[in-house]
């Protein structure tokens, strides 16, 4: 009896340690995000240099670097808003600038700047974004309501956009990134303006997404402790260059600093950035062209 | 299709929502029915041409439909500005949904404040020759604001600010309304002007208009080809403009 027990414990771990060696052999072969010698200039600018990574699926991936480094033209780039100069893209194995609703399908987006629309509520905006993104009726209604009353605006969701504060519409920005489940999902600076409570709020979330659901998450952040927190690999961009990638603690150790943001300052300098390429920066950008064209 | 629907809603709940907005839009057309029309209006029937009034308000209703459909277009300006623009470009839907349901949101709006105005017309005192006629008019109002709202959707996804938009309005827009015969007879003109009001879209439209509403065609032959002609060079120029603005707002950069 007693050795029935034992052997069935002992089967049952064998069967849980194969069953874990095998999840990796078992998911397809091609990574969540390959990118090769992937290049974009403005005007004679380079804003990335040819740069080459892979995000393997399942992993979150974090890309820190100063501002104006290259972090939002490279997310941009992924994403199908701007075509690189050179280079190759593939996520899920498909080129986003070939096949791009079949790329777009595949994954969802918060950006750095807001994008939500102002002139309608916040219920409104995440109806739009759940119809776009081809989440069913029967689902959009209760995921809506969740994920508003996750992020405190369910009270809030009849009011137009335009009456929220910063911090409220970063979070709908947020919440409605969530709303269909892509498989890969990429955050630009996704707590610039956050709480520290939502922050919390949004990191747990990811990694219960990313846990639960596999979602391959690229992300951006100033903040190290929250790459630190979240992130199996870290990538260091500065000047458009990829000067380091792996995980903290080998940055660490590689630098032979005992903290992330020690690492951080080693790799990229300690010497200020030009601050146009913070949030807004899209917005001064535009102004200037608007007199350079004049 | 759901895309389509979605961007076609959103339009016209921006719309219905800015009240004042649709009184101030009416503002203008009123003002020039008002002031042109009584103002003309005597030296217009001097001249042995008739009621000036019965003259204009087709136009002015043409006037109106081409203002709000342009308008509706360029308001992508403020979507990219604001960027909306962003969410709907990155979503798995084709671009030519988002487009179509933009353009054919613009649209319908254009073609309300249209027949918001043939009745301040009629409350002005224009009379159409047949009631029957205000319905047969529908077809021209909804064809010039699908033209100049595909046109505008263009235009939107070119321009990337102000200077651009001042630019288009004062030397494509204003010169589109008012060689459109809207408010003078294209006849006896110069030459050259008279070349280039043939090439002015709306020119269709409004003659369009005019005959159907009160039997005073551009061309001469006779009612029904001349209905015809208008409405086929108006099909034409949509399907033109709807395929270059679905074109030029699939390569949308940001
Ligand atoms: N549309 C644009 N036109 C010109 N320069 C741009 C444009 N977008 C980005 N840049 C420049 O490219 C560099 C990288 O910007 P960005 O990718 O936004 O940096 P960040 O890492 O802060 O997100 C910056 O120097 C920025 O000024
Ligand atoms: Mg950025």
């Amino acid at each position: 009896m007693l050795a029935v027990v034992i052997f069935s414990r002992r089967k049952w771990r064998i069967i849980q340690a194969a069953f874990r060696r095998q999840q990796p052999k078992s998911m397809p072969p091609s990574p969540a995000i390959q990118v090769e010698n992937l290049t974009k200039s403005f005007n004679g600018f380079t804003a990335v240099k040819p740069i080459s990574f892979q995000v393997e699926r399942g992993e979150i991936f974090a890309f820190l670097g100063p501002n104006g480094a290259g972090k939002t033209t490279t997310i941009k780039m992924l994403t199908t808003l701007l075509r690189p100069n050179d280079g190759k893209i593939l996520l899920d194995g498909f080129d986003p600038w070939q096949h791009s609703r079949e790329a777009r399908q595949r994954f969802g987006i918060v950006f750095q700047d807001p994008s939500l629309d102002g002139e309608q509520t916040a219920y409104e905006n995440m109806e739009l974004h759940g119809i776009l993104y081809h989440v069913p009726r029967q689902e959009r209604a209760p995921r809506i309501e969740a994920l508003l009353k996750q992020f405190e605006l369910w009270e809030r969701r009849k009011d137009y956009v335009k009456t929220f504060s910063g911090g409220m519409k970063r979070r709908l920005e947020i919440a409605r990134g969530f709303l269909h489940t892509p498989g890969i999902l990429f955050l630009d600076e996704p707590t610039l303006g956050l709480d520290p409570q939502s922050r919390n709020q949004l990191w747990t979330h990811i990694k219960t997404l990313n846990q639960q659901e596999q979602t391959t998450v690229f992300l951006t952040t100033h903040y190290m402790d929250e790459a630190e927190r979240v992130a199996h690999r870290i990538a260091i961009i500065d000047h458009g260059a990829l000067v380091a990638i792996g995980t903290a603690a080998e940055l660490k150790t590689r630098t032979g600093t005992d903290s992330l943001e020690a690492a951080f300052l080693a790799l990229t300098g300690t010497s200020l950035r030009d601050e146009s390429a913070n949030a807004g920066g899209d917005q001064l950008r535009r102004f200037a062209k608007m007199w350079q064209k004049r | 299709m759901g895309a389509i629907y979605i961007m076609w809603l959103r339009e016209l709940k921006r719309y219905v929502r800015s009240r004042a907005q649709i009184l101030v839009s009416l503002g203008q057309p009123a003002l020039y029915l008002v002031a042109l029309g009584y103002g003309f209006g005597p030296v217009f029937a001097k001249a042995g041409a008739g009621s000036y009034l019965q003259f204009m308000a087709p136009g002015v209703i043409g006037m109106t439909v081409l203002f709000s459909s342009v308008f509706s277009g360029m308001a992508m300006l403020w979507d990219r500005q604001f960027g909306f623009l962003r969410e709907t470009l990155v979503a798995p839907v084709p671009r030519l949904h988002i487009m179509l349901g933009r353009t054919l949101g613009g649209a319908t709006v254009a073609a309300l404040q249209g027949l918001l105005i043939l009745v301040v017309c009629l409350i002005a005192g224009f009379r159409p020759h047949a009631w029957s006629a205000v319905l047969t008019a529908l077809v021209f109002v909804v064809m010039i604001a699908v033209v100049f709202a595909a046109l505008g959707s263009a235009i939107g996804s070119v321009i990337e600010d102000m200077q651009g938009f001042q630019f288009l309005m004062n030397f494509l827009i204003m010169p589109i309304f008012f060689l459109s015969g809207a408010l003078f007879p294209l006849k006896h003109l110069p030459r050259v002007l008279d070349w280039i009001t043939h090439a002015d879209p709306l020119a269709y439209g409004v003659d369009g208009l005019r005959g159907v509403l009160i039997g005073n065609w551009m061309f001469p032959w006779g009612g029904r080809i001349d209905f015809w002609f208008d409405a086929a060079v108006l099909a034409g120029l949509a399907a033109i403009l709807l395929a270059l603005g679905a074109r030029l707002f699939s390569r949308i950069q940001l």
